[in-house]
């Protein structure tokens, strides 16, 4: 008997110790997860308040507001603003524009789908930041075809022309 | 008996359509200018291309149809519409030549979008693109916003009859100053001051919300162009909403409606009639549905609890709301935020003060506070005469400028506009229903092309079907030009085909 209540009490332990590792584990997995833009904007309601990691590339530029800032990420879906702390600058080298590809960085943070500080935006409350990958200048080389095609272009262009003053020449004949 | 158009006739059409070309081609040196400037090497050469081959064309059509006949009513109208057809076709052809789109459709959607200030967009990386091709992105708003042929007859056309009657096409009936030519220049003195101001303004806005000078200027004057000619194009993917700020979305807001006042209206309070402002028809009835509209809206949001406070509340809807009123199409939400969160009611409202559009003879689309005006007064009219003595004399008058006396003949215009857009609402809203979108999504997306609006709920992208591409573009179009010219443009091919 004594046997059958250990067992039981072992099993019943078991059970609880696994279920709680399970959701712990969860819980950091789901932290860890990285999630998209179109899931923060899509499950909005779902997610709002919670910790999340988002990532993307850095665009536009830093706009400093006093001791906090405000970053736009772009992960190729959407850019989601980011508002955070100055002591994460210094990680900033790149934002991405036509001459730049900006820092891809990630953002581990409170999201909300109307912030109540920030006049309802949909943001997310930076609580760290780390770089993923640095940016760079991007060096736009100069398309062969285009320089032909403007030449061919304007030798029509100048025969037009040419053709015009004719015409207006033998009006006046 | 339909009467075949001669040869003149379209030796007319087609001198005037190579100026207009030649016209639009001259303001694509402002972008290659500015590319020489941030050194952006293929964009100078996307707009020298473009450049030459609206100089070859508009030269071409010269060459060939030279001619001293002025234009009748209908060579008037049928430049119109095809000079808006051929601007949105070569003001696309920066766009193709600069890789951002994904076809020579999607350039002509944005071109077109562009040029009848309407905001719907499908560039892709908007955040990488050069800055003279963002600044044609904003120029053609300038550009579409003042009208094609405005510019046109601004420089390149001398001030005939046919001018006049070019001018009528492009959807402005009403002439600020006696000579059409005088007013076209009226009109871009009026917008090149605001131009300075506002963007010295959102300059200085966007300056103190830390962003360099130098954005902030070229934001600045972006932003501008855009929300004067009420387009709603932005230079970030995220529309306003990139710039997280209170004092940005207010300028914005101030811009949006000076954009969507009537330039007759502009004149009159430039000559320090500043009364005009309140009694105008059009005025009152634009600060109505303003306060019916955002009344119908916040109470959608409030009973959801969308937004957690007044000011969040005042922020988003107050700010979709004027920015759908006035025809800008600015966002400061998500695309995906008004179906999933907006709700049913807030989301109608939007969509009832986007169909209604600003003023007449303004950079604004849709009915038209003048014609909403004029049909609810007729039916105010129609109820009081009914209950004063039959035999009484009744003389109805509203005042737009001056004291009108309504006649019966405005009446039926206004209301015949008033069906056509209704019908053109519908129309974009029953195909896009068609092709499995749902039905209030479809009447949103499908109101905010033909009134020009441009706000988005997630419709309006490089994978939608082709033909929905189509029919938005053929809605743009027709909605900015209001109809007759396109009616007219119709049955000049009907003529063409089955004319004696």
């Amino acid at each position: 008997m004594r046997k059958i209540v250990y067992s039981l009490w072992f099993i019943v332990y078991g059970i609880f110790l696994l279920s709680t590792i399970n959701y712990t584990l969860s819980t950091i997995c789901y932290a860890q997860t990285v999630v998209s833009s179109t899931e923060l904007i899509e499950r909005a309601k779902e997610l709002n308040g919670r910790e999340v990691v988002y990532e993307g590339e850095l665009i536009g530029e830093v706009m400093n507001r006093g001791d906090y800032s405000w970053l736009n990420l772009n992960d190729g879906q959407n850019a989601i603003g980011i508002w955070t702390g100055n002591n994460f600058l210094n990680l900033v080298s790149f934002a991405g524009d036509y001459t730049h590809k900006g820092d891809w960085l990630q953002v581990r943070g409170v999201f909300s789908r109307a912030c109540p500080v920030h006049g309802s935006d949909l943001d997310i409350h930076a609580q760290s930041i780390s770089l993923i990958r640095r940016g760079r200048v991007v060096r736009h080389q100069l398309v062969p075809f285009k320089p032909r095609q403007a030449i061919i272009l304007s030798g029509v262009f100048l025969c037009l022309l040419i053709g015009r003053l004719l015409s207006r020449k033998l009006k006046k004949k | 008996m339909v009467l075949k158009p001669n040869l003149e006739d379209l030796r007319a059409i087609g001198y005037y359509l190579g100026k207009i070309i030649i016209g639009l081609g001259m303001t694509m040196l402002i972008p290659f200018v500015s590319a020489f400037i941030f050194r952006e090497f293929n964009p100078l050469y996307d707009f020298l291309i473009s450049f030459l081959i609206c100089l070859i064309s508009g030269n071409a059509l010269i060459l060939l149809c030279k001619t001293d006949k002025d234009l009748n009513w209908v060579g008037g109208m049928v430049v119109v519409a095809l000079a808006w057809l051929a601007a949105a076709v070569l003001g696309a052809v920066p766009f193709y030549l600069s890789g951002h789109w994904v076809s020579f459709l999607d350039c002509v959607f944005d071109s077109m979008s562009g040029f009848a200030t309407t905001g719907l967009v499908l560039v892709q990386d908007l955040d990488h693109i050069a800055r003279s091709v963002n600044l044609w992105r904003h120029l053609i708003m300038f550009i579409g916003g003042q009208g094609v042929v405005v510019v046109a007859l601004s420089f390149l056309v001398r001030g005939s009859a046919g001018a006049f009657r070019m001018y009528v096409g492009e959807a402005r009936d009403e002439k600020v100053l006696p000579n059409v030519v005088e007013t076209a220049r009226f009109i871009w003195l009026v917008s090149i001051v605001y131009l300075i101001l506002g963007t010295v303004v959102l300059a200085i806005v966007g300056r103190c919300e830390g962003m360099s000078w130098v954005n902030s200027f070229f934001h600045g004057a972006c932003v501008f162009m855009a929300a004067f000619d009420t387009g709603g194009f932005a230079p970030q993917s995220q529309n306003i909403l990139y710039y997280h700020s209170l004092a940005y979305e207010i300028t914005t807001i101030v811009i949006m409606i000076l954009g969507s006042l009537n330039f007759k209206l502009h004149y009159t309070v430039w000559m320090r009639r500043k009364k005009e402002i309140v009694t105008n028809i059009e005025t009152r009835t634009f600060f109505m549905t303003i306060m019916l509209t955002f009344f119908l809206t916040a109470v959608g949001l409030a009973k959801l609890g969308v937004y957690p406070d007044a000011l969040g509340l005042f922020r988003k809807g107050f700010y979709q709301l004027i920015s759908g009123h006035t025809g800008t199409g600015y966002q400061t939400i998500y695309a995906r935020q008004f179906i999933h969160e907006w709700g049913a009611l807030a989301l109608f409202s939007l969509t009832i003060a986007m169909a209604l559009g600003g003023c007449v003879c303004s950079t604004t689309g849709g009915i038209k506070m003048l014609r909403i005006g004029v049909v609810f007064k007729a039916l105010y009219n129609d109820i009081k005469r009914v209950m004063l003595p039959e035999a009484g004399v009744f003389v109805e008058k509203y005042h737009h400028i001056k004291d009108v006396v309504m006649e019966e003949h405005q009446v039926r215009s206004a209301v015949l506009i008033f069906l056509c857009y209704l019908g053109l609402y519908a129309l974009g809203g029953v195909i896009g229903m068609f092709f499995g979108y749902p039905a209030l999504d479809s009447l949103f997306e499908s109101t905010s092309a033909a009134a020009n609006v441009g706000l988005s709920c997630g419709i309006t992208q490089a994978s939608m079907p082709a033909l929905l591409k189509v029919v938005y573009i053929l809605q743009m179009w027709i909605g900015r030009l209001e109809f007759m010219s396109v009616f007219v443009l119709i049955g000049f091919f009907a003529a063409f085909v089955r004319g004696k």
